[in-house]
């Protein structure tokens, strides 16, 4: 029996159970639609040796059901090669998928020099015409790449399929073999159309392959730095990496590559020289962590720099992998010296918010990560839900060998991955890993969201726009955080909405500095006046003085 | 330099398309299905489409865009989407309960050929439609055209689905507006109603995508056309279309379908189009001017004249949507500044003729170019400098790197608000219009004086 504390509700003056909720919320359904809508809504639960229930997850949303979930296209090129600043990203299709992937997700970068290469501000398309689709697109996409070769010479090239080039067949790979020949610049493809798989997920993973495929791995150079560091599923939102690299650096620690916030190609075709790999979004690319620790032996594990907590928890990880006594001393001193600041301000703003509620439903890994912030200023996390996450991103990936495999997963290429012949080279003996495993450090592993959570508390997969709704009405939240879909919807209820994929105009929220400005955002939006003004003087107060009238 | 791989040398590109000034025809016609009331607009094709032009509008109108998806995955786009699409239907209905789903089709479902006309028949011999709730549809491949073109096709949807010719006339007007914002659809209604004149407007966008807060979300708003008012289309006196890209396929439609008469006229942004959309609605119902519309057109006559010097002369970028630039270059033209780049990404030959026509007198070349895009318009700028840029948020990018000021207009505004509340229509928007320009030269012109230049008083 866990003897931890379940969340009650109370709906409009009765004590309600979950469960009782949770049968309320899918009344309105047709009673198929009920039935796999039940599958996807848990009441969490966690056993003492962190078994959570099953939830279902990754498999097509219910046409018609008004979902936050994208396509593949925008998790392929909108997330994952999106960021890197010095690869041209040709979107091959008509010209929306590339208009709207255009600087819409925060990603910020910073090259070195004012003439570094930064292609992040431009947006490339074949705009293909109806002919293109009649006739085929590859004639113009070859003469699109020569284009953009010849007016901005890139070390890289990378293409997108979108939709219709799928259907009508062009084939961007062999373009890419042909254009890369031709150039002598690497030039690369993915198949990425927007009805691949169900949702963003499957173009991480496309991405992923695409990556390991056609990047990394194609500078072995050896470069400085002691304790050489990838990140891994970090996209620099509102200046997120910024913040981690002045972190990394004042410990002494080098970020060796980024994958992919403030990213560049360089970064990716040398990162397999690194030591070790953390895992941020483990949704997002936890498929190149792994290719990289079969092929050339660099082993893994999952961090989290979102919170105060978290972060000198990462550190701390990241120094006892390395076992050098000057480095844990080191990262120690950094969290001694970083955490006055925002021990002080949480204090603050715990007065203020502790008791309050948050909801969050946003892609596949913040929605986890941010809880712990919340928690931090004591606010209580009632429901929470992944967009497009996996079960091990809900369970654990110890499930893994237990997820049915459906056609829409088997659609997307799982490449087949052996130790590279020259540059296999593991980091640590199986002894030295298992003495670290004892240690604690949780080699590929991830624990994921729901043992995490509270009993009692609703996790919600693919979350539709009638349970949205009903979640706010019923559970009342102080506070909701999705994203811009869902933003003012929300807000209309009365309640905050804070964006998690691009934090509206604020951020950053990683690291230290990341957590002092987010629990300041996030009192401010939960203790402000604001809500209160939407009921006008004569609504609150509507009965009426004949005073003036009679004189 | 944030575009500082723009060459100043222009190589003509025959494939490759850089910073659009343009996007496709689905989110147009997702707009104009949200000025319809208590419309659910449906995107039929995967679900990426939906999520990306939902994100788009709400950026833009920071309201709430509700839109539902036929999510197709690889099996629906071998074996077709019809199934997802009744499917869908039935869903909608039960769930969220509209009074008209409005689909529109993506490149996606257009390729492999869906037939919406065969599938809501479909659903409709199914049972999925409740009696009562209707369904408009319109086909809005994204490889054709762009944004206007969608908006354009799903405003004709609404005649060739709705509108019914009765034997009695409604005394009505009907107005067409435009790809236009909420505050200019408002507008353009407050002038014919200011005029005495009952209207139709379809779509209608105000009260939907600029509401108010009150503490209650509901999916549908109080806003847009009913389908009552959409029927009754076909009984109305005549039809005003402005805007000829985005208004006159839906005019036309109607005048073949119901014979009602149609005027396209041109937006009325500025003096001259206002005068003519207030001469439109004088003739065409019978009414005169009102004195209150005579002196709003007073005002920005007054001010036009007062603030003369400031506008003599000053050279401008524009970029949008062809219907807005054909108005704005009018206007600009009419306020003596020099409109000497225009860029639409919206194909179509006759755009630049027009263009060049309203400009012919001007003693400055100008460069026009209809499907083309703000890289072009940024490398014209390089060449030949202007006062002002005028375009949508990614102007910001030509106008920080190149130092010039800049006027946030047309689709999308994404980092500021504004342009859903007031209008830019009218002889009203005309003077916000005016109002706008002037602070951005006048505002860099404070910026740019030395201390004993520094003006107070005009």
């Amino acid at each position: 029996m866990s003897t931890k504390e379940s969340l009650k509700y109370e709906v409009n003056g009765t004590e309600m159970t979950p469960e009782e909720i949770k049968t309320d919320m899918t009344r309105i359904y047709p009673s198929k639609v009920a039935r796999k809508r039940a599958k996807h809504i848990m009441v969490n639960k966690v056993c003492d040796d962190g078994c959570v229930p099953e939830i279902e997850s990754n498999v097509r949303t219910i046409p018609g059901i008004i979902t936050q979930r994208g396509c593949s296209y925008a998790g392929c090129k909108g997330v994952v090669l999106g960021p890197t600043r010095d690869i041209v990203n040709i979107t091959h299709g008509p010209v929306g998928c590339s208009f709207y992937s255009w600087l819409t997700r925060r990603n910020q970068t910073k090259p070195e020099a004012e003439t570094d290469e930064n292609f992040m501000t431009y947006c490339f398309t074949t705009d293909m015409q109806e002919e293109d689709i009649v006739f085929g697109g590859e004639k113009k996409l070859k003469a699109c790449i020569q284009e953009a070769y010849d007016l901005f010479k890139p070390k890289a090239i990378s293409i997108f399929s979108t939709c219709p080039v799928g259907l009508i067949g062009d084939d961007v790979h062999a373009v890419a073999k042909e254009m890369k020949e031709k150039l002598g610049v690497n030039v690369f493809a993915f198949s990425c159309e927007g009805y691949k798989g169900v949702s963003q997920s499957a173009g991480h993973h496309i991405a992923n392959n695409g990556l390991f495929t056609h990047i990394i791995g194609l500078d072995d150079t050896i470069k400085k730095g002691k304790y050489k560091v990838n990140l891994l599923g970090e996209y620099n939102i509102g200046g997120d990496a910024f913040e981690l690299e002045r972190i990394f650096d004042k410990c002494g620690i080098t970020l060796h590559s980024t994958f992919s916030g403030n990213s560049t190609y360089d970064g990716f075709a040398n990162s397999h020289t690194a030591d070790l790999n953390t895992v941020m979004c483990h949704r997002s690319i936890n498929y190149v962590a792994e290719m990289m620790e079969k092929k050339y032996g660099i082993p893994w594990f999952k961090v989290d720099f979102i919170g105060a907590a978290a972060t000198a928890k990462s550190l701390r990880k990241i120094a006892a992998y390395f076992e050098d006594p000057e480095l844990i001393a080191k990262v120690e001193e950094v969290i001694a010296e970083e955490m006055p600041e925002v021990e002080m301000v949480m204090a603050d703003v715990k007065t203020r918010c502790n008791g309050k509620t948050a909801a969050l439903v946003v892609g596949g890994s913040r929605a986890h990560h941010y809880q712990e912030l919340f928690s931090e200023i004591g606010m209580t996390t009632l429901m929470a839900g992944y967009e497009f996450g996996h079960r091990d991103d809900y369970e654990g990936r110890k499930v893994i060998p237990t997820i049915k495999v459906d056609a829409d997963s088997r659609n997307i290429e799982e490449l087949e991955v052996s130790a590279d012949e020259v540059r296999y080279k593991p980091r640590k003996s199986a002894e030295e890993l298992a003495k670290l495993k004892e240690e604690g450090i949780d080699w590929a592993d991830y624990v994921g969201m729901m043992p995490e959570m509270k009993d009692g508390a609703f996790v919600i997969d693919d979350i539709s726009q009638y349970e949205t709704d009903y979640i706010i009405e019923n559970l009342k939240p102080d506070i909701f955080c999705a994203g811009i879909k869902e933003k003012y919807a929300v807000q209309k209820h009365g309640i905050p909405l804070k964006q998690l994929h691009s934090y509206d105009y604020g951020g950053p929220y990683a690291g230290f500095k990341g957590a002092v400005n987010f629990y300041k955002d996030i009192d401010r939006m939960v203790n402000s006046k604001i809500w209160g003004y939407s009921k006008a003087p004569w609504d609150l107060n509507p009965e009426l003085s004949a005073a003036f009238a009679n004189s | 330099m944030l575009l500082r791989h723009t060459p100043t040398e222009i190589k003509e590109r025959s494939a490759l398309s850089i910073n659009p000034a343009k996007t496709c025809q689905p989110i147009g016609a997702m707009y104009a299905a949200l000025g319809v009331k208590g419309c659910l607009p449906h995107s039929h094709g995967s679900q990426g489409c939906c999520a990306y032009h939902r994100s788009t509008l709400t950026r833009h109108y920071k309201e709430p865009v509700m839109a539902a998806t036929s999510s197709f995955t690889e099996g629906s786009s071998v074996f077709g989407g019809q199934s997802n699409l009744v499917q869908a239907i039935d869903n909608i209905f039960t769930i969220y309960n509209p009074e008209v789903i409005a689909v529109h089709t993506t490149c996606l479902s257009e390729t492999i050929g869906d037939d919406l006309t065969q599938i809501t028949r479909k659903a409709h011999e199914e049972g999925k439609v409740p009696a009562g709730k209707h369904i408009i549809y319109a086909s809005t491949p994204s490889y054709v055209g762009s944004h206007v073109t969608g908006f354009a096709n799903m405003v004709k949807g609404m005649v060739n689905c709705l509108s019914e010719k009765t034997e009695v006339k409604n005394g009505k007007m009907n107005i067409i507006p435009g790809y236009v914002e909420p505050s200019d659809m408002e507008e353009i209604k407050r002038i014919a109603s200011e005029m005495g004149i009952s209207t139709i407007m379809f779509p209608d966008t105000s009260n939907v995508l600029n509401g108010p807060q009150t503490g209650r979300y509901h999916m549908f708003p109080r806003g847009g056309v009913s389908v009552e008012d959409l029927k009754s289309t076909g009984d109305s006196m005549a039809t005003i279309a402005l805007g000829k890209t985005a208004s006159s396929a839906a005019a036309l439609a109607l005048e073949t379908k119901c014979g009602v008469k149609c005027d396209i006229l041109d937006l009325p942004i500025g003096l001259h189009g206002t005068d003519r959309y207030v001469d439109a609605l004088r003739k065409m119902a019978c009414v005169s001017v009102p004195d209150s519309i005579n002196r709003d057109r007073g005002q920005l006559v007054d001010v036009i004249t007062d603030m003369h010097q400031y506008f003599y002369g000053k050279k401008v970028a524009i970029a949008g949507d062809p219907d807005q630039l054909i108005a704005l270059t009018e206007f600009l033209v009419s306020i003596d500044m020099y409109p000497v780049h225009v860029v639409t990404g919206t194909p179509g030959k006759q755009f630049e003729k027009t263009i060049l026509d309203l400009t012919k007198h001007l003693p400055v070349k100008v460069n026009v170019k209809s499907h083309s895009d703000l890289f072009m318009l940024h490398q014209w700028i390089k060449n030949e400098p202007v006062d002002l840029l005028i375009a949508n948020t990614y102007g910001k990018y030509i106008a920080r790197d190149e130092d010039i000021p800049f006027i946030r207009y047309g689709f999308p505004i994404l980092d500021r608000v504004g342009h859903s509340y007031f209008p830019t229509v009218g002889y009203k928007g005309g003077l916000r219009l005016v109002e706008k320009i002037l602070d951005a030269i006048l505002e860099r012109k404070d910026r740019d004086a030395p201390e004993e230049n520094f003006e107070l008083v005009m």
